[in-house]
C-alpha cells in the first residue's frame, strides 16, 4: 500500500491521535501525517469531519473515519496481521468493556484532579485511584492488558504512561508509584519502551509547558 | 461458540436494554429475562456489573457482558452464523454505523431530557433546535447508510437501527409532553418512514414500551427526584 492511500489528520499533543498512530505502527501501515492547527482548521478537516470538526481523522482511499476508538477498530478489521484484539468473542467483549471504562470513568476524574486544587482535587484523586485499583487487578499475571503484546486497552490507556508523570511533576502529587500500583507502574515502563511507542511520543518539554499553562488557566478561572 | 444458556438483566423502559432485546429477537435467540428494580438492585446485577451496577447485562453460560454496545458486538460475533449480521461486514460501513451510534448516544439523551427539564421557553427552544439539527444529520446519515434499503442496516434491522429505534417511544412521549413535533414528516420524511417500519418489525413490536407507560414513568422519576431534593436540603 502506498502511504498516500492512508492519511492521518492530527495535532502533536493529542493523546487520541497517538492511539491511532500506535495502532498503525502495530499493523506496520505506512501513512501520511497532516498536522492541523486547531485555531485555523483546514478545509479538508472540516470536509472530512463536519460533525465534530476534531482530530484524529483517518482517511483511507479517500474515505474518512472519525473518533479514535472507532478508527482503531477499523484498522483491526481491515488489516488482519498483528491482532490488536483477542480472537475469542468473550475476551474481545472484556477488552471493549475495559476500554469504555477507561474512556468514560477514568478520564473525567483524572482531568478534574489536574485542573482543580484543595478539596475538589482530593475528591477527584479518591475517585480515580479506586478506578486505578480496578486496572491494577486486570494486569495480574500479564505484562500488558493485551497479554504478551500491546492490545486495544493498552492503546486506549497508553497516554496515561506519559501524562501521569507530567501531572505528578506539575501538581507535586504521587499518583502511580511502585508501592501503590506496582503492576501499573511496570506497565507504564514497558509501554513507553516498546517499539511501537518509543519513537512516537510528544516532546516532553513542550508537553510540560502546555500542561502547566492549562492548569494555570483553570486555577485562575476559579479565582 | 453460540450455544448455551442466555440471561438478560434489564429494565423495561431503558433504551439500552430494549436494543439488546430486539437484536436477540432478530437473531432468534432464546433467553431468560430478569426485570430489575433499579431502586433495589439484585445481588445478581451487583455481582455481574460491580463497576457500573447498570443494566443491560447479558449473561452467557454464567459469564457476564456489560455495556449495550459491547453486548451487541458480542452477540454479532458469538452468533455470526445465526440470523442476519448486527453490524455491517464491510469495515468502513461498520465504522460509519459505530460513529452514528456514538453520536446518537451522546446527543439523544441529553437533548431529550433537556427539552423535558427546561424551566424556561428560551431553554426549551435551544434544546429543540439541537434536536432538529441532530435529526437533520440523521436524515442524511440514513440515506447514506441504507442506500435505498428499508433500514440503516440495509435489508434488516442492525446496530444503528436499534440504537436510534430503541428511543422512539421516549421521543414520542417527549413530543407529547413538550407539545412539540420533533420527528416531522415534512422535514424528515425518510426517518419518519423508517420509524414506522422499525416499530412494526416483529423483533421490535413486543419489546417497545407504550407511550403512556413512559409518561407514567417520567412522572414517577420526577416525584422521586423532587423527594430526593427535599431530603437532601434538610
Amino acid at each position: 500500500m502506498e502511504a498516500e492511500e492512508m492519511e492521518l489528520f492530527g495535532i502533536w499533543s493529542s493523546p487520541y491521535v497517538l492511539r491511532v498512530i500506535w495502532a498503525l505502527n502495530i499493523k506496520k501501515i505506512k501513512y501520511k501525517y497532516i498536522e492541523e492547527d486547531l485555531n485555523n482548521k483546514s478545509n479538508l478537516l472540516l470536509h472530512y469531519n463536519p460533525v465534530y470538526k476534531k482530530v484524529p481523522v483517518l482517511v483511507y482511499k479517500g474515505k474518512p473515519i472519525c473518533e479514535s476508538m472507532i478508527i482503531v477498530e477499523f484498522i483491526e478489521e481491515t488489516w488482519k496481521n498483528d491482532s490488536i484484539f483477542p480472537k475469542d468473542p468473550y475476551e474481545k467483549a472484556k477488552a471493549r468493556f475495559l476500554a469504555k471504562f477507561v474512556e468514560d470513568k477514568l478520564s473525567p476524574p483524572m482531568w478534574r484532579f489536574f485542573t482543580t486544587k484543595g478539596k475538589d482535587q482530593e475528591e477527584a484523586y479518591e475517585s480515580f485511584t479506586d478506578y486505578l485499583a480496578i486496572l491494577e487487578r486486570e494486569l495480574e499475571g500479564k505484562e500488558f492488558f493485551g497479554g504478551e503484546n500491546i492490545g486495544f486497552v493498552d492503546i486506549l490507556l497508553g497516554c496515561m504512561s506519559y501524562v501521569v508523570p507530567i501531572y505528578e511533576e506539575i501538581t507535586d502529587f504521587e499518583i502511580i508509584t511502585k508501592e501503590k500500583f506496582p503492576l501499573l507502574h511496570a506497565w507504564m515502563q514497558a509501554f513507553l519502551s516498546s517499539d511501537i511507542v518509543r519513537d512516537n511520543l510528544p516532546p516532553r518539554d513542550e508537553l510540560l509547558y502546555r500542561y502547566r499553562k492549562i492548569r494555570e488557566a483553570f486555577l485562575s478561572k476559579d479565582n | 461458540m453460540g450455544e448455551g444458556e442466555l440471561k438478560l438483566l434489564g429494565m423495561w423502559a431503558s433504551p439500552y436494554v430494549i436494543r439488546v432485546r430486539i437484536v436477540l429477537n432478530q437473531k432468534g435467540l432464546k433467553y431468560e429475562y430478569f426485570e430489575e428494580d433499579l431502586t433495589n438492585k439484585s445481588e445478581l446485577l451487583l455481582k455481574c456489573n460491580p463497576i457500573h451496577k447498570k443494566v443491560p447485562v447479558l449473561i452467557h453460560n454464567d459469564r457476564p457482558i456489560c455495556e449495550s454496545s459491547v453486548i451487541l458486538q458480542y452477540i454479532d460475533e458469538a452468533w455470526s452464523e445465526s440470523g442476519p449480521s448486527v453490524l455491517p461486514t464491510d469495515p468502513y460501513e461498520h465504522a460509519m454505523a459505530r460513529f452514528w451510534a456514538v453520536y446518537i448516544d451522546d446527543k439523544m439523551r441529553s437533548t431529550l431530557l433537556g427539552i423535558l427539564g427546561a424551566t424556561t421557553e428560551e431553554a426549551k427552544a435551544v434544546k429543540i433546535t439541537e434536536a432538529m439539527s441532530m435529526l437533520e444529520l440523521l436524515e442524511e446519515a440514513f440515506k447514506k447508510c441504507s442506500k435505498g434499503k428499508p433500514f440503516f442496516g440495509g435489508d434488516t434491522i442492525g446496530f444503528l437501527d436499534v440504537t436510534l429505534g430503541s428511543s422512539l417511544t421516549w421521543f414520542k412521549t417527549i413530543e407529547n409532553l413538550s407539545e412539540q413535533k420533533l420527528l416531522d414528516e415534512t422535514k424528515f420524511p425518510e426517518l419518519v418512514e423508517w420509524a414506522e417500519r422499525f416499530l412494526s418489525a416483529d423483533c421490535a413490536k413486543e419489546v417497545m414500551p407504550e407511550v403512556q407507560k413512559i409518561e407514567e414513568y417520567i412522572t414517577v422519576l420526577k416525584a422521586r427526584s423532587a423527594a430526593a431534593a427535599v431530603a437532601s436540603s434538610k
